[in-house]
């Protein structure tokens, strides 16, 4: 564990696929937060996808050209960030066992390295910069919907909720039975359409419940599948990451 | 028994309840809009759940338990071929009788010859998820006999021409208004008067199931455990009526799935811990039956155990895969599944429904014959978090769709397989992946006020409930490198000095 305080910090920041193409304000965020806390964020460009997509889907043959590209490029830095539960759960958990899988014994050995070093964002703020009050002021009723791979695979426990309730201004109200998936689920939300749809729209009910105008959560993933339902409701409730709260000043 | 060379088999087609005559999205559709399998399902999980949440907590060395019980089934598994033996020889020595059975087919043959033997037309039964895996009443009903479930749940279901949709409560599809009028329909011996109130309606199976259990000469049983050190058979049930059906009759026959050998006696301590906590939320079952071969004059005199293959070291020839056989169906993960919870159990189209339905299945099967099941998940990990003996479901998951690409890669790919791979090789670089993201731009065109409404194939199941984010005008990283040069540590503006 890593436990830095007091000088600056220099952070290499994986801004995930889905979020440097379709939300990029959610890696500009944590930039803007860390940066003002005094760190220095580094953006490899030779990034691109942590393949958790692929892995999930079955396709780990195509994961491994991915996986490898992740540890080449941020092997080099000592404190990776990247703004997703999920994506960061794949690294921890996926990555080695993937290459092992492929009899990449030295692949595995180096990505368990990487892994141990990238942070979802919640917990390099709390557990790593020992950070819980940001500076950030956001005038909004609130709810955050833990996501399961942040919640199961990580752990984050109540590191989110430890950082929004330090926000001023913030009305942040419990979601009813936040603990239960979305439904999102990667392909599953094609794959299983019906399904996913279903588990959407109790989660949705207990969002609309809690009178909130923004649901958030730390992964752009869920957020964006609980966003375009609730966009497809006209609900009036919107989705912001973690991030963007956190950086709103 | 004569050894058997060669690869393990699956088990066989035709015969059991394995497999689903559809797959599990098409199932799942259907059983989406049924308004009351939803609310009767979500009321029964969601008291399950509180209660095994309250005796769980109770317990400060749950996580110790859970890893004994893990510890226990992984040290059975490496060494399950030298422990049934040990069973054999111990049952055998106390005076009863061990049949080995490769599959459905062969299992159901045994059974079937010794209620003959027996000169029986009518059987007894406990609740058993290994005899209706291979179909064991539908194999006595060809030969003329007539099998008496008694369980109550699993009697709900047999009078009601229904299938099990829950490992321990098969009938948990149904509301107490629904059972009623099954018992009102079927029973022939019920008054017609009887009400929907539960005592009412536990005193009508009562009466009914009594009358079975003093007529029947032959028991037919599972068994949750079977201890190869001292040779003792253990069900676990709720009711009472499995002690009747393992005590009342001349003789007994149990059907157990290989995997159920425990080494040791004091084994049993530990998941005697784990079973009733997870599966009813007790802190212990009602009933808990132990039997060893023959006593004489106290008991069944005839006394067999059939043990199953039926897919299960094929199962256990894969390494990861092999953790499923760990499980001890207590049903704790179909409880928390968000999927099972909207579904129910007859969507999955087996008797082992749910989470480890899914990661079990599709191994004693063949995953070619339930490829639907492994990916009937959303990988949220609330059944890792529940199971007793640790089984990592998502990771097993994740797995078995690996296992499924790898073995239907075709020559002619399908259309997933080559939008995968080009994923894969845009990815794989950085120029190509800013290109992609170049391309999908063009989805801007689809957007209206800051949303899109309807994409194309395959993304077009996504938004037939959910709009999809209009691409954004610049990517994170077009931005970034509008504001930066590009990073490396040691580089001469960014990196570490």
């Amino acid at each position: 564990m890593h436990s830095i305080v007091g000088h600056v910090t220099q952070i290499a920041l994986f801004a995930t696929c889905l979020a440097d193409t379709l939300f990029p304000d959610v890696p500009r965020a944590t930039v803007t937060v860390l940066e003002r806390l005094g760190h220095q964020v580094m953006f490899p460009m030779e990034q691109t996808c942590c393949g958790q997509m692929h892995v999930n889907t079955g396709y780990q043959r195509e994961a491994l050209p991915l996986i490898r590209r992740y540890v080449n490029v941020f092997e080099p830095y000592e404190l990776i960030v990247a703004p997703s539960g999920s994506c960061v759960g794949s690294i921890g958990h996926q990555h080695a066992m993937v290459a092992r899988r492929h009899g990449d014994e030295q692949l595995a050995v180096r990505a368990e390295a990487v892994a141990a070093r990238t942070y979802e964002f919640s917990q390099l703020l709390v557990d790593v910069l020992s950070v819980e009050d940001v500076g950030a002021h956001y005038p909004h009723r609130v709810t955050y919907h833990p996501t399961c791979h942040s919640l199961r695979l990580l752990g984050v426990g109540d590191r989110p909720l430890r950082l929004l309730r330090r926000v001023s201004g913030i009305d942040l109200v419990p979601l009813p039975d936040a603990e239960v998936c979305c439904g999102f689920g990667g392909t599953f939300a094609v794959k299983n359409a019906d399904v996913s749809t279903a588990m959407l729209a109790d989660k949705m009910r207990n969002v609309l419940d809690t009178r909130a105008e923004i649901c958030t959560a730390g992964d752009s993933s869920c957020l964006m599948h609980i966003g375009g339902g609730l966009s497809r409701l006209r609900a009036g409730v919107r989705t912001v990451h973690l991030a963007e709260i956190l950086a709103s000043t | 028994m004569t050894t058997f060379l060669g690869m393990p088999v699956h088990a066989p087609r035709g015969v059991g309840h394995l497999r689903a005559s559809e797959e599990f999205p098409v199932a799942a559709r259907r059983a989406l809009a049924d308004t009351q399998l939803r609310r009767n399902l979500g009321k029964a999980t969601t008291t399950i759940r509180a209660k095994r949440a309250v005796v769980v907590s109770e317990l400060p060395d749950w996580e110790e338990l859970r890893n004994a019980g893990q510890a226990i089934k992984a040290a059975t598994l490496a060494g399950l071929g030298g422990y049934l033996e040990q069973l054999e020889s111990s049952v055998t020595a106390r005076g009863g009788t061990v049949h080995w059975a490769r599959d459905a087919v062969e299992a159901n043959n045994i059974v079937t010859g010794l209620v003959q033997a027996a000169g029986a037309t009518e059987v007894v039964k406990v609740k058993s998820l290994a005899t209706d895996e291979i179909g064991l009443n539908d194999a006595l009903a060809a030969a003329g006999i007539a099998a008496y479930e008694t369980d109550l749940a699993e009697l709900i279901v047999q009078l009601g021409h229904d299938r099990p949709s829950h490992i321990l409560v098969p009938a948990i599809h149904r509301n107490r208004t629904e059972i009623r009028d099954i018992f009102l329909r079927e029973m022939g011996d019920v008054s017609p008067g009887l009400t929907d109130d539960p005592a009412a309606l536990a005193e009508a199976a009562r009466q009914h199931l009594r009358r079975k259990f003093l007529s029947a000469t032959v028991g037919i049983s599972g068994a949750n455990f079977g201890i190869a050190e001292t040779g003792t058979l253990c069900v676990v049930e709720s009711e009472g009526n499995g002690r009747m059906c393992v005590t009342l009759p001349k003789t007994l026959i149990t059907v157990m799935g290989i995997e159920k050998v425990i080494p040791r006696w004091a084994d049993l301590g530990v998941f005697l811990q784990l079973l009733p906590r997870s599966s009813t939320g007790e802190r212990m079952n009602p009933y808990t039956s132990m039997w060893a071969g023959v006593t004489p004059g106290d008991g069944p005199q005839s006394v067999h155990l059939v043990l199953l293959d039926n897919g299960r070291t094929a199962a256990l020839a894969d390494p990861v895969g092999r953790a499923a056989l760990h499980c001890i169906r207590c049903s704790a993960c179909l409880n928390v599944c968000p999927v099972y919870e909207r579904t129910g159990g007859h969507a999955y189209g087996s008797v082992y429904p749910g989470p480890i339905g899914a990661v079990l299945t599709p191994q004693l099967t063949g995953i070619e014959d339930n490829a639907s099941l492994p990916y009937a998940s959303s990988l949220c990990g609330a059944c890792y978090d529940v199971c007793p003996v640790k089984i990592d479901i998502p990771a097993l998951l994740v797995h078995l769709r690996a296992r499924h690409v790898e073995e239907s890669r075709r020559a002619v790919p399908s259309a997933e397989a080559i939008t995968m791979a080009a994923a894969s090789w845009a990815m794989a670089s950085p120029g190509r992946y800013a290109a992609a993201q170049q391309a999908g731009r063009a989805g801007r065109l689809l957007g209206r006020r800051g949303k899109i409404s309807a994409l194309p194939p395959p993304l077009a199941a996504w938004t037939r409930a959910r709009d999809a984010p209009v691409p954004p005008a610049q990517t994170f990283r077009q931005w970034w490198r509008s504001q930066h040069r590009d990073d490396r540590p040691g580089s001469s503006v960014d990196g570490p000095g």
